[in-house]
């Protein structure tokens, strides 16, 4: 009973978080909202007994991903006015479409699931559970060559957005390291054969 | 009442569809569109996180793994783009992107 | 044996090509000689197979050369030699020889003399063919072979245009005939799935009783849907109505070929095919009342349109769809032996005929029009007393052959109880009269009366030369005399044997044999019918119009004078056939052509098609606008739209 009060606040907070996202004027104000929804639903897989993924989700996407997010937002120089301006045109549209959707996921949800057998709340785990433990023992066996292409993907992206952005400044003395350690001996020192000379 | 599956999956449905009435309703902004495939992201992997509890396989959990690494990997080359479009055009206007018409 | 039949058959051929390619080289003696030595050696091998067939009466039926065996049907080449074909093969190459001797004389002068000698030996090539086949595919080469040598030959001066258009008119004609002579073939092939004779026969009653639905819901017996159609191809070669068009344009060649084949030999295939084909139409009261009713129509409004016409060939040539009408009824009274009998006679008396007025062109220096001719017996002698004999023998003067033939003929249709025989036996009887009164029209016109000859060619008359002279005279000893000997054998006697199957109910002229009391019996019978009499009649009506009081007629043409234009016009059927058949063609063809082609399959479907393409992909490049707003729109509203799908539907 209490945890259906506290899902339901949770679930609550998180919505509220969403359509924050999406309809605030101000970029930043949304990327604020976004990470509220990322913190309120690591709380929700606790709550699923996943607490592993929990802090993964609050570490990697809200410590990085959502300050890279705010980085962003405040380098570049928006026009704040000109965003307000659209909001309500589009607005119809968008709530017409998000019905739709939610009437036809809910209706595969609700409906469609009438007569399946419901499953069981599973038992919760002890105190000597460790999710880490758990997941550490399929990651490593079942799933190895996964973790491990995705590391290369992690690679890939920082090589890939490096590579995007890196501009070069005229005028600004670098070093090219591939440059230096190509060099010959011959390019830097000639050796001159020339008769002593004594004055 | 117990705390059902149905629930986590009628949750997951709504910020799914929040998400894209955000893609809609969002017509000048390419960060918040990043924004919103974020959110989509999130709802996923809340689908994945309640089945893999209630049928008790890790194998969802191991799924939410990848999607995140995915994802942040996809945020950052996103975001490494959009800062080059807004080098070169100085907007980020999204209806100011139209040289690919057919 | 089988040698002796193949020789029959290619030494015409080999004279043909010898004598059409090496003309120039071998000259003008060389060809004629050539192609006279062949048709001569036909003649008596032809006469000596014939002599075979009278005494021991052994059939012969094998085949000489086996082209191709497709699905279990044999295509070949082969004999059937019995005493029908021996009969047809011994008149065509003697006719063939007479001709032939006969052009020696008559193209003199012609540039193009080897090439005629080359045309008609290979004509007598194809006739053979046709006459010796034991199978359909046979008979239908030889068939479409004689129309192709007809038409080279009736085209012979091609720098004329009236030729050409004739020969065209005479091919074309020919060619509606024998669509309908190959859908019949077809039509027996289909029942039976095979092309022999012998293998066909052998189903004609079964084939009674096999129905095909031409027009869906109406199912008529198949073997008189076969015999029908067949004799729609008779129609085409041997001129009955309305096919009848292209025999007095044939005229346009030169005289000779107007003799062996518009008189003797082409024409009558027709009617030799259907007496081949008699096991087959006795099973078929409808095909045979068809024929009774086709050929009665030929055979007097014909020879009613001889009686107008000026030009000497012409009338001969009316004559000769008239009498081969009379030939069309005897077969459809079932009485084949008197239509072959009457086949034969006229083919001898017919080619004198027109080897006479050929004879009397010539003298003239081809004038051909009758009314600038006259009292000419003083100066061709030799030319009057043989066209007389023919022209008695045309009318049936009693005691020539022509008598004997024709009275068998009346009497066996006025026995018949086939369907529309009634009908028939008042036509003949009454072309009996017409036939008199144009013939001794032209008789009378010729050779009596006055001289309206023009001056200059009155200087130069003189009688033709002998080879001119002498097959007149070899074909008139026939056309008086051969019918005492054969009337009694030929027509009462079994001569045709089992060539041909008459089946009892139509049996006439076992019933008209037993009152035959041999040829002079026949005569004194005929001497009591009406028929005779109205021969004289016609006669005398002929001399009293044109000899006795030739001021008549003029009168008589303006007071009658509907009656005259419709005679004169040939009862509008080169009219309707223009305007009808050959104008309604083109029109439909521009139909097809500005609104089938140019429209539909041009506009519509190749340049439609392409433009249709240019305008689906200039819409569908609409879609790519660059604005990724948009794509996203088009990604969601296509999953929404799956997924409603989905929901819905399974």
């Amino acid at each position: 009973m209490l945890e259906l009060i506290f899902f339901g606040w949770l679930a609550f907070v998180l919505i509220a978080a969403a359509i924050g996202v999406i309809t605030s004027r101000n970029p930043v104000y949304s990327a604020l909202f976004l990470v509220l929804a990322f913190v309120t639903s690591a709380v929700i897989w606790v709550l699923l007994e996943a607490e592993f993924l929990a802090m993964i989700l609050v570490l990697v996407y809200v410590g990085a991903v959502m300050i890279l997010f705010l980085f962003v937002v405040m380098m570049l120089d928006i026009d704040v006015a000109s965003l307000r301006a659209s909001f309500t045109r589009y607005a119809p549209v968008g709530v017409l479409v998000a019905a739709i959707t939610i009437g036809e996921l809910l209706s595969v949800i609700w409906l469609r699931s009438q007569g399946l057998p419901v499953l069981a709340q599973p038992a919760p785990h002890g105190p000597k559970y460790s999710n880490a433990k758990e997941l550490g023992a399929v990651l490593y066996t079942e799933y190895v060559y996964a973790f491990e292409l995705a590391a290369f993907i992690l690679l890939l992206a920082i090589v890939a957005a490096i590579m995007l952005t890196l501009r070069h400044r005229e005028g600004l003395k670098v070093q090219d390291i591939s440059e230096q350690v190509s060099v010959r001996a011959e390019d830097r020192i000639t050796l001159v054969s020339m008769d002593a000379e004594s004055e | 009442m117990m705390l059902t599956l149905t629930h986590f999956l009628t949750l997951s449905a709504i910020l799914f569809s929040i998400s894209i009435a955000g893609i809609f309703i969002n017509r000048k902004n390419i960060i918040l569109l990043l924004m919103c495939i974020e959110l989509m992201l999130l709802a996923v992997n809340f689908n994945f996180i309640a089945l893999s509890r209630y049928l008790e396989d890790t194998a969802g959990q191991v799924f939410v793994f990848f999607v995140l690494t995915v994802a942040a990997a996809e945020s950052a080359i996103g975001l490494a783009i959009l800062v080059i479009v807004f080098r070169t055009r100085q907007s980020i206007n999204v209806e100011d992107l139209d040289s690919l018409k057919g | 044996m089988e040698t002796i039949y193949l020789a029959i058959v290619l030494a015409p051929l080999t004279a043909a090509i010898i004598a059409g390619l090496f003309g120039r080289i071998i000259g003008r003696a060389g060809a004629h000689w050539v192609t006279i030595i062949a048709v001569a050696l036909s003649f008596a091998l032809s006469v000596l197979v014939l002599q075979g067939q009278l005494s021991n009466g052994e059939v012969f039926n094998g085949s000489v050369y086996t082209w191709m065996v497709v699905d279990g049907v044999n295509m070949e080449i082969g004999f059937l030699i019995d005493r029908l074909s021996a009969l047809m093969m011994a008149v065509v190459t003697f006719v063939s020889l007479m001709v032939h001797i006969y052009t020696v004389g008559y193209m003199h002068d012609d540039p193009g003399y080897q090439r005629f000698f080359c045309y008609i030996s290979l004509f007598t090539f194809a006739m053979l063919m046709l006459v010796m086949s034991n199978n359909f595919l046979q008979l239908f080469f030889g068939w479409e072979a004689v129309g192709v040598v007809s038409y080279l030959l009736i085209g012979f001066w091609y720098t004329r245009p009236t030729a050409i258009v004739a020969s065209l008119k005479a091919f074309l004609v020919n060619r509606v005939g024998d669509f309908g002579f190959l859908l019949g073939i077809s039509t027996l092939f289909f029942f039976t799935g095979s092309l022999d004779y012998t293998e066909v026969f052998a189903d004609a009653e079964f084939l009674q009783n096999q129905y095909i639905e031409v027009f869906p819901g109406i199912p008529w017996s198949a073997v008189s849907v076969a015999c029908i159609l067949l004799f729609v191809g008779a129609m085409g070669k041997s001129a009955q109505m309305p096919l009848h068009v292209w025999l007095p344009d044939s005229m346009e060649g030169p005289t000779p070929i107007s003799a062996l084949i518009h008189a003797a030999t082409m024409v009558t295939a027709g009617v030799f095919m259907v007496v081949r084909m008699s096991p087959l139409f006795e099973y078929s009261e409808a095909a045979l009342s068809v024929v009774l009713v086709v050929g009665a129509t030929t055979a007097l409004f014909t020879g009613l349109l001889g009686i107008a016409q000026n030009d000497i060939k012409r009338i001969i040539a009316y004559s000769t769809l008239s009498q081969l009408g009379y030939m069309t009824v005897a077969l459809g009274s079932s009485a084949y032996a008197a239509g072959i009998f009457h086949l034969m006679t006229h083919a001898f008396f017919k080619a004198l005929l027109f080897l006479a007025a050929g004879s009397v062109i010539l003298a003239l220096h081809h004038e051909q029009d009758i009314r600038r001719m006259g009292g000419l017996k003083r100066y061709l002698p030799i030319t009057y007393w043989t066209c007389l004999a023919g022209a008695l023998a045309l009318i049936g003067f009693p005691g020539t052959a022509g008598f004997f033939s024709k009275d068998a003929l009346i009497e066996a249709v006025g026995h018949s109880t086939t369907p529309g025989a009634g009908y028939a036996f008042i036509c003949v009887v009454a072309g009996v009269f017409v036939t008199g009164l144009y013939t001794f029209r032209m008789f009378f016109l010729v050779f009596h009366g006055q001289e309206r000859v023009d001056e200059d060619a009155r200087q130069n008359l003189h009688e033709s030369p002998w080879v001119v002279t002498l097959p007149l005279i070899l074909l008139a000893i026939p056309s008086l005399f051969i019918g005492w000997p054969t009337i009694g054998p030929v027509l009462f006697g079994d001569y045709f044997g089992s060539s041909l199957t008459i089946l009892q109910q139509h049996d006439v002229l076992r019933e008209l044999g037993t009152d035959f009391h041999g040829a002079l019996g026949f005569v004194e019978h005929g001497l009591m019918s009406p028929v005779v009499y109205l021969a004289a009649a016609g006669v005398f009506v002929a001399w009293y119009l044109y000899l006795r009081n030739p001021a008549i007629v003029p009168a008589l043409q303006r007071r009658f004078s509907h009656l005259y234009q419709l005679l004169l016009n040939k009862y509008y059927f080169d009219e309707i056939n223009d305007k009808v058949f050959a104008r309604g063609s083109l029109a439909i063809g521009n139909i097809f052509w500005r609104v089938g082609d140019v429209v539909v399959i041009d506009g519509a479907f190749v340049n439609g098609s392409a433009r249709f393409i240019g305008w689906v992909s200039e819409a569908l490049s609409r879609i790519q606008t660059g604005y990724l707003y948009r794509y996203a729109f088009a990604m969601v509203i296509g999953l929404c739209a799956l997924t409603g799908w989905i929901l819905l539907g399974a």
